[in-house]
């Protein structure tokens, strides 16, 4: 075969050939972008055309007293930071939990394994509204000394048991999917088990599982109105004890799930950036 | 404790080791089963010090369970191991009991191991890695873990990287960290499980460089490895190893390029490739002046050790 002559001739059409593609490399670029600003115009539109239709219909229709709202919207939000109080101590307390449940999940000891998955079948069977009244009602019966703890600690305390239970899962699927190089990079380096579980897993477990734990926080948002069933005197309980009195529950309601909603979304937010963060991270696992 | 007679009967010191000394790690008929499956049939290893010694054989021949026995990663079902002085016999039951477990420690101290993978801890700094276990493990006060932990990571080539993450690093970069890591334990044998398998075949050669160096320095090295070359340069002595059981033993002159068995001249001709074959004669043929042998097929392989001086100095 003879590449000599030839050659030349590719040489140039590739040449030109280069030229036509970045053309076309830019003006497939140029269109994405347009097509992605369209996107999030009508995206952003179509959002506030739905917000409108849900405020503006319940405006219209004279269900909603813009007057007594503004009256007493003041007294509902200051349950605001009562319902972040307990969310933040009711996951700070279940993390506690879920670490210390996890690693009886993963015990080799019956006795300790047996304990750690008792507690999460005992809590993951039972609804969440019951065993809430359990430590409000039924706790109590058994010594009367339950009666007289503080309502707010009683509400963290049987939230954080709950979510103690779900999290011990997450955070023992955290543990197991730290690769077993780890471990074993570990042991050849004579470390014993716990040292290599604090040091070396527990540190690349807590990773994994941000994320994760960013959902419960949010999830622990919203069931935190739980506690309001306890008389404590949260977002919900407030909305509820003002709406109920005056008959103007559809307000009060509206108003407590807008901020529920809010905090939501700010949390997503930050939750969002956290892992973007995690992401562009040097530490890669 | 059952006493276990079988002397390996390739053992032979060292061209580096001292005079009159004994074997530093000893295999005594070592047998282990996965469940049904038979995987060492009765292994007898002498390694003395100051000497390296390669383990070659096809994947699945056992090699690098042998080596994983000696630090009881693998926890052997027959036999004995022996570092040190310190021997451990088999615990087939795995009672775990306490006195097991702190030989197991003291093996593990002794005989350091790199792997294939790495597994540098990516959460730790390069040099929070090398002095983790000094510090938490031996008690090695920071000031001079630290000192240490730089020393080797100075000899891999890499103090620059003092401050870096794993991942910020390339994968032969990761293998000499991590050889550094099991030199600043400062252990009596470093075992290697097929420490460039992983790498990319541009980034081989500063591995096997590091790795050489150590071998002509006099440490003691068991290396399990698909790297001819290496073994040729390196090696005191070379285990051809099938089917759980050594075939062949003995110089790398003798083993790479003179085998006697018709088993490890099939592995060899299938890992040099086919170019390398005699028609009749002996089985191997490689040129005095060839540094290089190739791994897996191919003349124009670029893999081969990156070595100005042709591996007579250091």
């Amino acid at each position: 075969m003879n590449y000599g002559g030839a050659g030349a001739h590719v040489a140039v059409s590739a040449q030109m050939d280069l030229e036509r593609q970045a053309e076309i490399v830019a003006s497939i670029t140029r269109a994405r972008s347009r097509q992605r600003g369209r996107f999030r115009t009508v995206f952003v539109l179509t959002w506030v055309v739905l917000v409108g239709i849900l405020v503006g219909s319940l405006l219209l229709a004279g269900k909603i007293d813009g007057g007594f709202i503004a009256k007493w919207a003041s007294y509902i939000l200051g349950g605001v930071p009562l319902t972040i109080i307990i969310s933040v101590a009711s996951i700070a307390v279940a993390i506690i939990l879920a670490t210390l449940g996890s690693l009886g999940r993963l015990s080799g000891n019956p006795v300790i394994y047996g304990i750690a998955s008792f507690y999460v079948s005992l809590v993951r069977g039972t609804p969440l509204i019951v065993q809430l009244l359990f430590f409000y009602l039924a706790l109590p019966q058994i010594w009367e000394g339950f009666a007289s703890i503080d309502l707010v600690v009683l509400g963290i305390s049987a939230l954080a048991f709950n979510y103690g239970a779900y999290m011990t899962e997450i955070f023992r699927a955290g543990i197991q999917a730290v690769p077993r190089g780890q471990l074993e990079a570990a042991a050849a380096l004579a470390m014993p088990q716990g040292t290599t579980m604090r040091r070396i897993v527990l540190p690349q477990a807590v990773r994994i599982i941000t994320p994760a734990i960013g959902n419960e926080f949010i999830a622990m948002i919203k069931d935190s109105a739980l506690v309001s069933l306890i008389t404590v005197q949260e977002l919900l309980w407030r909305a509820q004890e003002i709406g109920q009195s005056n008959f103007r529950s559809l307000d009060t309601l509206l108003l407590a799930a807008l901020v529920y909603w809010v905090m939501t979304i700010i949390l997503s937010v930050f939750q969002d950036r956290l892992e973007k963060r995690m992401a562009a991270s040097e530490v890669r696992l | 404790m059952t006493p276990i007679e079988d002397r390996d009967p390739y053992a032979r010191p060292g061209a580096l080791t001292p005079a009159g000394a004994e074997p530093i790690v000893r295999v005594l008929a070592l047998e282990k089963f996965f469940a049904a499956n038979h995987v060492l049939r009765g292994v007898t290893l002498e390694v003395y010090p100051r000497e390296t010694v390669c383990l070659i054989g096809k994947s699945g021949s056992g090699k690098s369970t042998l080596l994983r026995c000696i630090n009881f990663l693998e926890e052997p079902t027959v036999g004995a191991i022996e570092v040190d002085g310190l021997r451990v016999d088999a615990d087939p039951l795995h009672s775990r009991s306490r006195h097991h477990r702190e030989q197991i420690r003291q093996i593990r101290l002794r005989a350091q191991m790199v792997f294939q993978e790495f597994n540098l801890f990516p959460h730790l700094k390069v040099i929070d890695n090398l002095i983790e276990a000094p510090i938490r493990v031996k008690g090695v006060p920071r000031a001079e873990a630290i000192a240490t932990a730089e020393k080797y990571l100075d000899k891999v080539g890499l103090s620059e990287k003092r401050n870096e993450y794993p991942g910020r690093l390339s994968g032969g970069q990761k293998q000499r960290v991590a050889i550094a890591r099991a030199l600043t334990m400062e252990p009596k044998v470093l075992m290697f499980d097929e420490p460039t398998s992983a790498l990319d075949p541009t980034l081989v050669g500063e591995v096997l460089n590091v790795m050489e160096e150590l071998a002509h320095e006099g440490a003691t090295m068991i290396v399990v490895t698909h790297e001819m070359a290496f073994a040729r340069e390196a090696a005191d002595r070379v285990y051809y190893i099938e089917d759980g059981v050594f075939v062949e033993a003995g110089p790398p002159e003798q083993v790479i390029l003179n085998p006697s068995d018709p088993r490890t001249r099939e592995f060899l001709a299938r890992t040099l490739g086919e170019a390398h074959v005699h028609e009749g004669g002996a089985a191997i043929h490689v040129p005095e002046e060839s540094t290089h042998i190739h791994a897996e097929g191919g003349p124009a392989h670029p893999r081969e050790l990156d070595r100005p001086d042709g591996g007579a100095g250091h």
